[in-house]
Parts: structure tokens; C-alpha cells; sequence
């Protein structure tokens, strides 16, 4: 275990700080961009002495670029189960980099709104998560943070087809655009196919809160771009931010104000149900507690509840998780005990307020 | 009959090309496949973007064949069948290597087969004449897809003098 590691468990997340532009249906920006090094084969094709090369170069690198000396770095496959899941909890690995073999490390600045991930499916993948809607920001983050490594890697990259990737779906700018939004209201309007509609006239894809393969838990849904190769960066983000965010923003919008205006005793309904659940359950599973907690938060800031402080409900997200929840324990706790600890930690955390 | 190669009038039209004439008409061509490969229509001066169209898919159509699935990348020793199996590649060669048999796939994926977009500083920051002469070709398919012919026409006219 590593001590910075508890450091981190302690710290707000950057992309759960509840601010940043549109905040109220914006959780987060996150982009990544995939990087590997030419004269290594991709990892499929890399033994164990050649992935152990590679993770060397690249953390190697990111300890002499003076944009990123001062990061953490850890060794995935040194760590145990608990500790990954934390990182994926917090988004700073992926659930592919925390269940993966051989060696495999994670590089994050002390903030964790900006990681690299050594040897996951491709040599490097960058990402930068932020708070809202702030797209241009991350760009100009990432952007940085490429160039400074490029500087010092020779990055695999093709005069045709771009930067090139183990997997033909990201080659090109080797970007990934996700947008993470909270559409409790039109959840409960049954109108989530508006999304659907938006996102794939632009050839998006939506997935739950922690990537592929994932449920879209208590209403968050990630929008991220698939087409990687034959645009630039700034158009693919451009997509976001003139067509498809403010238009399933807007959708959301209207649905709260149609539930506010014409159907309150619903939407009040589902609020206090909500808060009453959270405030005095005695076991609480994980997709309970999420579904209440994005009610309360909608509550929240809609102004239907004033007494709680968005953070508490922002903090919760992740304390609640079973890896934070574990952590914050003490130790390790099978599923029930895990529903008494989320509960009782529901409950002493907004009780507080 | 309709469906019928216009050419040789003995087999089914399976190229169907649509080109912008001069003139900013569009004509279209329907042919079988071998009287497409004969009339050499691939060498043949086209609008870059229909000339790419067809290439693409006269390599889709031999795409799959049993000795491409069998090609190997020498540098990393991946088949092309491994590939498909796994669904990531060996080594940043195999996009020269198994080339062919990815623009098709390029093309599903991305609806696109070149690069627009940020390169490593070493090449130079800004865009290469490549680079804009390939993010023009897309916004003429997407003007020609668009019916509109004038945009189509002014960006010929511009990927022409780039082209010079």
C-alpha cells in the first residue's frame, strides 16, 4: 500500500468538484489521447522484457519533463484489487488497465485531474478530467502535456493514417471526447431517447459512469466520440460543444421545468423519497445509494432542498463507492457489511448538514 | 435493363459511380466489376474523391480473400487473421503491411482514411497540404451528398490548385 496513495482517497475528486460551466448536468470533461513509441511493437505483440522497456521509457520521460515532475507514480500490478479499484473508482485508470496482466503503471499529478497510462492498451494514454463543461481547457491541458512528451518520445505516427494505435478505432488523433452528464429529469420523463437520437445522428456513443461495458447508474451518462481518424481535435470537440451538449442540456432543462411546473408532487416525489431513503436506511447497496443520491442532487439544484450542501452529495458519489467505502473502513468488508458501512456513512454525512 | 453493366451488358452492375463532371453535373457510371478493372478506372483522371471511393472499394472487394488473410507482418510475425481474431494489431507496420485490407475497415470505422489533425513537432506544426487537400475532399462528399453542386464545384477548384 502505498502512502500516497491514502493521500489521494482523502482528496476531492477533480471531476466530481461540482463546478465549471453548466455544472447543474455537466459532471465532467474528461479527453485522452493514445500515444505508443515507435521501434516497440504494440503491446499484444510485447513479452514481458519489452513491456517492462516501454513502461521504463515512458516513466522515465514523465520524471525528467518538468510539466510532470511531480506526479505519483504507481505500479499497477504491485498493487492489490482494493487500491486498483479505488483508482478506477476515481477514474484515473481504467477498469481494462486495473484488470490487465504484466507491467502496467499509472502516472497522476497530485490534483489527479491528469494521468497516463503506462501500458494499457496502447504504450501511453494521456486524460485530463475536469469539473462542467470545460472542454477547451482540457484540450489545452492535454495538448501541453502531449507536446512536452513528444519532445522527448518518438511517438508512432503514419503520414496517411496519423498516430497509430494497437486498435484500428483510435488511430488518427488517437482522441477520445467524453462529456459526463446527470439527466435524472428526463429519466423520469422517459425521454432518454432524445439523447439517444442526438448522440448518434453525430456518431457518438453513450455509456454508463465508468466507461464500456458499464450501467448507466443513477442517471449519469458518459457521450463520447468514436470517429477518431479524418477530423481534427478541434473539430471532434467542436461537435460537443456547439451541437450535442447544449442540445441534450437543453433537453434536460426543459424536462425540469415541466416536471416543476406541471408535475411537482412527482418530482417532489422522488426527491424526499430520496433524501428519506438516504437519511435513514440501515443497508444500502451501491446502485440504491446512486439512484438516491442523483434524485437528492437534482433536488439540490433545482432548489427543492436547500438544507444540503452539493459537496456532501458530490463526495458521496465516491465515498460510497465499494472501493472508497472499504478504504475509508479500514478494511475489507463483504457485501452486507459494505451496505451497513454505506449507510451509516450516508447517514452520519448528512445528518452533519 | 436496369442493373445491367452498361458497358458489356452481360453482367450485373456492382459499381455504381457518381461523378461530378466539369461542368458541376453529376454522371453516373454503372458497370460490372470486371469491365470497371478493364476500362482501368482506376488510373483513369477522376474527381480525387470518387478515384478514392473506387479504390476503396475494389480493395474492400478482394478484401478477405484467403492469401490476404494469410499475410504477415515480418516486423512483429502477426497474420492478418490473428488481427481480426484479436482485434488490435502487432506493431505500428502492420498499417503498411495489412494496409489493403485495413481502408475498408478505416472507412466503416471512420468514414475517413486520412489523417486532419495534430502531428508530432517534429513534422512541423502546421498542416500539411496533404492534410488540406484530404479535409477538403470530405467537405466536397459532404457537399456533393448535399446536393450542392456550386460548394462542390468551388472545392474542386481549390483541391485542383492544391493538387497542382
Amino acid at each position: 500500500m502505498s502512502a500516497s496513495l491514502e493521500d489521494v482517497i482523502r482528496n476531492r475528486c477533480e471531476w466530481l468538484r461540482g463546478e465549471g460551466p453548466l455544472s447543474e448536468i455537466v459532471i465532467s470533461t474528461r479527453i485522452r489521447l493514445a500515444r505508443n513509441i515507435r521501434g516497440f511493437p504494440f503491446l499484444p505483440r510485447a513479452d514481458a522484457d519489452l513491456r517492462a522497456q516501454v513502461a521504463d521509457t515512458v516513466e522515465t520521460t514523465i520524471r525528467r519533463t518538468d510539466l510532470l515532475a511531480d506526479y505519483l507514480h504507481l505500479s499497477i500490478d504491485e498493487l492489490d484489487d482494493l487500491d486498483r479499484r479505488v483508482l478506477v473508482e476515481r477514474q484515473l485508470i481504467s477498469r481494462q488497465h486495473a484488470e490487465g496482466s504484466g507491467t502496467r503503471r499509472v502516472a497522476f499529478d497530485p490534483g489527479g485531474s491528469c494521468s497516463l497510462m503506462i501500458n494499457e492498451e496502447d504504450h501511453v494514454r494521456v486524460q485530463v478530467m475536469r469539473s462542467g463543461m470545460q472542454l477547451d481547457a482540457a484540450w489545452e491541458q492535454i495538448n501541453a502535456v502531449d507536446d512536452a512528451l513528444d519532445a522527448k518520445l518518438d511517438f508512432a505516427y503514419h503520414a496517411q493514417f496519423g498516430y497509430l494505435t494497437a486498435c484500428p478505432t483510435n488511430v488518427g488523433t488517437g482522441i477520445r471526447v467524453s462529456v459526463m452528464l446527470h439527466l435524472p429529469a428526463l429519466r423520469i420523463t422517459n425521454e432518454l431517447d432524445k439523447v439517444g437520437q442526438a448522440a448518434k445522428d453525430m456518431k457518438l456513443a453513450i455509456r454508463g459512469l465508468w466507461g464500456e461495458g458499464t450501467e448507466a447508474l443513477g442517471d449519469f451518462f458518459q457521450i463520447s466520440n468514436q470517429i477518431t481518424l479524418g477530423r481534427s481535435e478541434e473539430e471532434l470537440i467542436d461537435d460537443f460543444h456547439r451541437t450535442v451538449i447544449p442540445q441534450i442540456v437543453e433537453y434536460e432543462q426543459q424536462a425540469r421545468q415541466a416536471l416543476t411546473a406541471k408535475r411537482l408532487h412527482a418530482l417532489d416525489d422522488k426527491v424526499y423519497r430520496a433524501m428519506g431513503g438516504l437519511q435513514s436506511a440501515r443497508l444500502m447497496s451501491s446502485t440504491e445509494a446512486m439512484q438516491c443520491l442523483s434524485h437528492l442532487r437534482m433536488g439540490l439544484n433545482i432548489g427543492r432542498i436547500k438544507t444540503i450542501d452539493l459537496n456532501t452529495v458530490n463526495d458521496l458519489f465516491i465515498q460510497t463507492q465499494p472501493g472508497h467505502l472499504q478504504k475509508l473502513h479500514g478494511g475489507r468488508l463483504n457485501g452486507e457489511q459494505r451496505s451497513i458501512a454505506r449507510a451509516a456513512l450516508i447517514r452520519s454525512k448528512l445528518h452533519q448538514n | 435493363m436496369a442493373g445491367m453493366c452498361e458497358s458489356c451488358k452481360k453482367e450485373a452492375a456492382t459499381f455504381h459511380l457518381t461523378n461530378l463532371t466539369r461542368e458541376g453535373q453529376k454522371e453516373e457510371q454503372h458497370l460490372c466489376e470486371g469491365c470497371a478493372i478493364e476500362q482501368g478506372l482506376i488510373q483513369v483522371q477522376k474527381p480525387a474523391y470518387a478515384h478514392e471511393v473506387l479504390e476503396n472499394f475494389m480493395k474492400s472487394a478482394k478484401g478477405d480473400a484467403a492469401s490476404m488473410a494469410n499475410a504477415v507482418c515480418e516486423t512483429c510475425g502477426i497474420s492478418y487473421l490473428e488481427f481480426r481474431n484479436q482485434g488490435l494489431l502487432g506493431c505500428p507496420d502492420d498499417y503498411d503491411v495489412f494496409r489493403e485490407m485495413l481502408l475498408p475497415l478505416l472507412e466503416r470505422a471512420h468514414e475517413a482514411t486520412h489523417h486532419t489533425g495534430k502531428a508530432p513537432r517534429s513534422l512541423g506544426t502546421g498542416r500539411t497540404s496533404q492534410q488540406q487537400i484530404q479535409q477538403l475532399k470530405r467537405k466536397l462528399a459532404d457537399a456533393v451528398a448535399a446536393e450542392d453542386y456550386e460548394r462542390a464545384a468551388e472545392l474542386r477548384d481549390r483541391i485542383d490548385k492544391l493538387e497542382l
